[in-house]
């Protein structure tokens, strides 16, 4: 970005193939993102950008209620940012925040917490072809950063009707942005309640959900995006499976794929181990199974933290109902245990405790 | 509750043990497999799955339940459902009902726990063949006895029992919420078109009547001269199941509409019609094409993914020779998915544009044939 816009590529020539300086500016500036959603009918959060502490406060008291959520501008995996639950966590967020944006700038917005999150990996060619490579749903919802969150391949608990609503929106946002070839994932919250669809982001480039999406599906997304770059379109491009049937399609698949993030808080001493809005996971493992049972206590089991799936491998002492309904609260890298005990304590699926 | 034992059986002899949901009892079909990864209730209730049992390749069936708006007829049509794991809880704001007490309430039988994987490996290699699931024949030579008795689903004609008996017409639009592409300001001028209805699924009329059609659903057996009476602007052949070329009666009408210049659209069976109309021929899939990632166009062209779901397909060179020009080809294994004819105003397409289930690419040619219909009316009452 700083190459581009020094002139640097333009002195020597080179020419930005993919995603051009102005899609990565639409796609990645909260401002012109939410500009662009706009135009094409995309509901966004409603949120205010800040430079100062004072616009800060200001958008805050606009939007009206706690909690709200702070992204730093512009930083990789969120650093510095959060979620504030009142006024003085708000002040110390918002400061950190201004700090660690390379253009001091933060999004302030209404926090939707509790929503369903889900991402969908989109690819287009230059005869703006778009095909969707893999639905992902996010087994934590909203409040928890996707790269901290359990994921689910494809997406678990939306009809087609859903699925097609946010699979259009995909195809919409990747033509207004402008990602003339290669990869986006685009992230969106639904409301669990009623079915509202927020887009959270789009990121115009291969990202850590493309290579889950990858590997789950058996499109080589990196590698194909590198293909379209250089002018190849979809339909001409061989199914990397089959070999004889074209890259023009969408995979569907027969099983369920499960990825479960791994922490090592023990490491970092003095930090907290609860699971916010910044990531925190160091490592990953991912499994495939023909259940959605399967994949999970596959995927836990190899996360190599001594445990050999999801509980059935030792005796445990239940801690008290107290102390299970916080640990359903606060989501922190135990919370598939917290889960476990509750069942075992007699608690029933529903709306979480709040 | 416990599970009751379910037998699946196929017509080669092949056994599958595993346990029943919705209704008990014994169900025959031809044994299909479906590939989308969503809108197991749309597939359920399109009468194009009537006389089959369907088995889902996703693994994860009734995770959204069942509710009222993503029926696409007002039942259940399949013969059966084969699944590898099936929820009784499901976890969806729309959800009325689970899957399995929808099904029990509809008297259809289902079977879960099986290996879909290996089903679906077996049709693909032998091809699509019938079957019988039950949960009261749990001896697999009596029922293989029930299997081969049954008759095959090679010149079938199905569809005049999946069509409404009597007239209709229809207004619904799809609802705001879930519209996606059409302008619900632009509907003027109304258009007429008479739907025959083969087994048409909901979601065409709707997606009709949001263009500015106002519909009327006839009976698949109705003759063409009752149908220029009703003075349609334009008429379309609706999808379907079975054999298209047991659809004499269907056939011959629609080559009387043809003679009488009539524009029309058709849909997975309708398109079939429209070509054995015009001259072509059918044949019978190895194991068909029922899925919702299906490539179409023209190589080199723009690409739509598409919803399908058919056993049989026109014969490319019988469509050539025949004058019928093919505008579209599956970009999987080069059949036939569109034809146009060069002097007459008619099109149609092997796959859905209605989706429900599916992507929306191809919803265009809604578009396209409501816009053919308002050009000839301009044409026909000149504006002074």
């Amino acid at each position: 970005m700083a190459l581009a816009k020094s002139g640097v590529l333009a002195k020597f020539n080179v020419e930005l193939i993919g995603a051009k300086l102005e899609a990565i500016e639409k796609a990645e500036d909260r401002k012109l993102f939410k500009e662009a959603m706009e135009r094409i009918g995309v509901a966004v959060c409603p949120s205010g950008l800040a430079n100062t502490m004072a616009e800060a406060r200001a958008i805050a008291t606009e939007i009206g209620s706690y909690p709200l959520i702070i992204r730093p501008a512009f930083t990789l995996g969120g650093t510095g940012g959060g979620i504030a639950y009142n006024q003085e966590e708000f002040e110390q967020i918002a400061a950190s925040g201004l700090d660690a944006s390379p253009n001091s700038q933060i999004l302030v917005e209404k926090s939707l917490i509790g929503w369903k999150e889900f991402e969908l990996e989109v690819m287009r060619d230059l005869n703006d072809n778009v095909v969707i490579v893999c639905s992902i749903e996010n087994f934590d919802p909203m409040g928890v950063h996707t790269g901290d969150s359990i994921t689910v391949a494809p997406a678990q608990t939306l009809t087609d009707k859903e699925y097609q609503r946010l699979r259009d929106q995909s195809i919409a946002i990747i033509r207004e942005i402008g990602v003339e070839t290669g990869g986006s994932n685009i992230q969106f919250a639904v409301n669990p309640e009623n079915g509202d669809v927020i887009v959270i982001e789009m990121n115009p480039r291969v990202s850590r959900s493309s290579a889950l999406a990858s590997k789950a599906t058996g499109f080589p997304i990196a590698k194909f995006a590198a293909k379209l770059a250089v002018g190849y379109t979809l339909d001409e491009i061989a199914n990397d499976i089959t070999k004889k049937t074209p890259a023009s399609f969408e995979p569907t698949i027969d099983y369920v794929v499960t990825k479960i993030p791994r922490f090592a808080f023990e490491k970092f001493p003095g930090s907290e181990p609860v699971l916010t809005t910044q990531m925190k996971s160091v490592g990953e493992a991912m499994a495939i199974g023909r259940t959605f049972q399967e994949s999970f206590q596959k995927a836990l089991r190899s996360l190599e933290i001594g445990r050999f799936g999801f509980g059935g491998d030792r005796d445990e002492e239940l801690p008290s109902l107290e102390q299970i309904k916080k640990n359903l609260r606060i989501p922190t890298p135990e919370r598939v245990w917290a889960i476990r005990h509750g069942f075992l304590a007699g608690l029933s699926v529903g709306r979480s405790p709040s | 509750m416990a599970k009751p034992p379910a037998l699946l059986v196929l017509a080669d002899g092949t056994v599958y043990r595993g346990y029943g949901f919705g209704a008990g009892g014994t169900a025959l079909g031809e044994v299909v497999f479906n590939t989308g990864m969503t809108g197991y209730q749309e597939v359920l209730t399109d009468p194009s799955y009537r006389g089959q049992l369907v088995a889902f390749t996703y693994p994860e069936l009734g995770n959204t339940g069942v509710n009222p708006e993503d029926e696409e007829s007002a039942k259940p049509q399949v013969s059966g459902a084969i699944a590898r794991n099936v929820t009784a809880q499901p976890s969806n704001w729309r959800s009325r009902q689970s899957l399995p007490d929808y099904l029990r309430a509809h008297h259809i039988p289902g079977i879960a726990g099986i290996d879909t994987r290996a089903l679906t490996r077996k049709i693909r290699s032998l091809g699509a063949m019938n079957g019988a699931i039950s949960t009261e024949i749990l001896d697999p030579a009596t029922l293989l006895a029930r299997v081969q008795a049954a008759p095959s689903m090679e010149g079938l004609n199905l569809a005049n029992a999946a069509g409404t008996d009597r007239p209709y017409e229809w207004q619904e639009p799809t609802p705001t919420n879930w519209e996606f592409v059409a302008d619900p300001t632009a509907q003027e001028p109304k258009v007429t078109v008479v739907a025959i209805d083969f087994g048409v699924k909901r979601n065409i009329l709707r997606r009709l009547a949001s263009y500015g059609c106002r519909i009327v659903v006839v009976p698949p057996t109705t003759p063409a001269a009752d149908i220029l009476a009703l003075h349609p602007d334009g008429i379309f052949l609706s999808n379907g199941p079975g054999d298209p070329a047991a659809v004499t009666e269907g056939i011959a009408t629609v080559r009387d509409l043809m003679a009488a210049a009539k524009p029309m659209f058709g849909i997975c069976l309708g398109h079939q019609i429209l070509g054995l109309a015009a001259g072509g021929s059918t044949f019978k899939l190895k194991f068909g094409h029922r899925g919702l990632n299906q490539p179409a166009g023209q190589p080199g062209g723009r690409v739509e993914i598409t919803s399908q779901n058919h056993g049989f397909a026109l014969d490319a060179d019988s469509l050539t020779q025949a004058g019928v020009t093919i505008t579209h080809v599956n970009l999987n294994d080069r059949t036939v998915a569109g034809l146009a004819h060069p002097t007459l105003p008619l099109f149609s397409v092997q796959y859905h544009p209605e989706a429900s289930p599916g992507p929306h690419d191809a919803d265009y040619l809604f578009a396209k044939f409501v816009g053919l219909l308002r050009d000839r009316q301009a044409v026909a009452i000149p504006k002074n």
